[in-house]
């Protein structure tokens, strides 16, 4: 049984179909890169999944277990947790609130404990969230507010902060999208560090094809709001199909 | 010199009401980015709900806490029944905002319709004539008890957004709601128990403004007003500047009263607000919101 599931995706807004049937699924414990032009559907494939979106049409399962309508709350606490393209943090906190904030969920109810100040569970998150801060270099920025720090280390922070959920999918949505070409390099060394690190599984969408070809076990490459080609990085990216996708096609004055 | 200090002693006791309204609006605003225009009428139809409890002869203390469940259930109702599904519908904030208009409206009329227009005395088991002499400040029984009473409320309701759990996903919720969603924070009943504080602050408010003006479906016209712009006075976004807010129009109201003339009660502490809001639009120790798109 594959990890997440889905079948015959469609999500249409007035006239335009932006997911127009998609059929793919992710193994357990793979790296799985969506590629494709602008607009081709990357996104809002994400924005299903996640919950943030309804599709008119299809099915999602994650693991084993239909995901389809549930809001993105009930969604993330089944343990899949996301990045946004734009990012979408706590601009007014600091960078370790933020990442406790991840840790949310994991608290268990008990007012007794909150109330004699027991603090052996909370201990326990914030030691978890020292890892993160170690794992992706935010020390220097532990306190500073997320709103003040450079665009690069904002990055690392939303990261970090999904990674907090303990996830057991992450959806990474152009996470070096932006980033110096030494970033770059940092952050794609550190999304293959996570699998091994946190045991998560991955699905990421990339527009740099260097990379994400890369990072990938396997890709699924998306145009105009269906799957055009799946398979190995070198399979996805000799097909004729993806080559026209990104590159065109030949003009009729070249060929003759 | 002791003249001032008495108009400045009662004018933080009236106006840390004010305070207790506007914290009602700006929770909304901040976490729903619009104004409740029924927040006031949420806290008539609260305290009204005490008046019946009180008239069938329960006690205070029942009634009291009866009237705060009872106005944080029809702001709670309000946000699931109407506001939720108007959202899924795409309303517009503008939209939103007439919403809470109309629902002001029926309140008002429901409240005429069962519990008349007469203006009634509501009992109150403090009494605005027994007066105590601290120093050269007199202060009546009920003053004092508002002051504290209210005080008490924005300290706790200060403790439940800083410093629990319920509060950071409050702050999480209003800061960032996609994110909040997305951390598995179900901002859905956030949002709600949200809605039931404001309004429970609210009928706190009413409940000691009631005995000091008469009980009639419109008398919280004047202090929902007064705490609307007592908000803005402090930045509408900003928690600390709501309650500032409605100190510093309580004082300006208080003084311009004993110096100057009641009859420019009003009018003057609404100049104070003009004034400040040229200087510091975003208020006092408000922020403006930047979005990033």
């Amino acid at each position: 049984m594959s990890l997440l599931q889905i079948n015959k995706l469609f999500i249409s807004f007035g006239g335009i179909r932006a997911l127009a049937g998609v059929d793919f699924h992710v193994e357990d414990g793979e790296i799985l890169t969506v590629i494709g032009p602008n607009g081709s559907g990357k996104t809002t494939l994400f924005n299903c999944i996640s919950g943030v979106y309804r599709p008119t049409g299809g099915e999602i399962f994650f693991r084993g277990e239909s995901i389809l309508g549930l809001s993105p709350d009930t969604i993330a606490a089944k343990g899949i947790a996301r990045t946004f393209q734009n990012l979408r943090l706590f601009m007014h906190m600091d960078v370790l609130d933020n990442l406790l904030l991840g840790r949310h969920v994991k608290f268990r109810k008990n007012p007794l404990q909150a109330v004699l100040r027991i603090r052996t569970e909370e201990v326990k998150h914030r030691e978890f969230v020292e890892e993160i801060i170690d794992f992706l270099d935010l020390q220097a920025y532990r306190q500073a507010r997320v709103s003040d720090c450079p665009y690069g280390v904002q990055k690392r922070v939303e990261l970090g902060r999904a990674l907090a959920l303990e996830p057991t999918l992450l959806l990474l949505d152009e996470p070096i999208a932006g980033l110096t070409s030494e970033e770059k390099d940092e952050t794609a060394y550190r999304i293959t560090e996570i699998r091994g690190r946190f045991k998560t599984t991955i699905l990421l969408v990339e527009h740099d094809l260097r990379i994400a070809s890369r990072l990938a076990d396997r890709m699924v490459a998306f145009e105009s709001g269906l799957e055009i080609a799946q398979g190995t990085p070198e399979e996805v990216q000799r097909d004729p199909n993806v080559i026209r996708a990104y590159l065109g096609e030949e003009s009729e004055q070249k060929r003759n | 010199m002791d003249n001032f200090l008495q108009y400045l002693v009662s004018g933080l006791s009236i106006g840390s009401l004010y305070s207790l309204v506007a914290i009602g609006l700006v929770v909304i605003y901040r976490s729903n980015r619009i104004l409740n225009f029924a927040h006031g009428d949420v806290t008539t139809a609260g305290t009204f709900f005490a008046f019946f409890m009180l008239s069938s002869n329960f006690s205070f203390a029942v009634s009291a806490v009866a009237a705060l469940v009872f106005g944080a259930l029809i702001a709670m109702a309000f946000y699931f029944c109407i506001l939720v599904p108007a959202q899924r519908r795409d309303a517009t904030q503008l939209g939103q905002i007439i919403l809470t208009v109309g629902l002001g409206l029926i309140l008002q009329g429901a409240v005429q319709y069962f519990g008349g227009t007469e203006p009634q005395s509501f009992p109150f088991p403090l009494s605005e004539y027994i007066v105590y002499k601290i120093g050269v400040v007199s202060l009546s029984q009920l003053s004092l008890g508002t002051l504290a009473a209210s005080l008490l409320s924005c300290f706790l309701f200060y403790l439940l957004v800083q410093k629990t759990r319920l509060g950071l996903a409050m702050r999480a919720t209003s800061e960032n709601l996609p994110a909040a969603q997305t951390l598995g924070i179900p901002t859905r009943r956030i949002l709600a128990i949200s809605w039931g504080l404001a309004a429970g602050l609210g009928v706190v408010a009413g409940l000691f403004l009631a005995p000091a003006l008469l009980l009639d479906p419109f008398f919280m016209l004047e202090p929902f007003l007064k705490g609307f712009a007592a908000a803005i006075l402090g930045g509408l976004n900003s928690l600390p500047g709501a309650i500032v807010g409605g100190l510093i129009l309580g004082v300006a109201e208080a003084l311009t009263g004993g110096f100057v003339s009641i009859a420019f009660k009003n009018s003057l502490a609404f100049i104070v607000i003009i004034l400040v809001l040229l200087v510091r639009p975003e208020g006092l120790l408000g922020e403006e919101f930047k979005e990033r798109v």
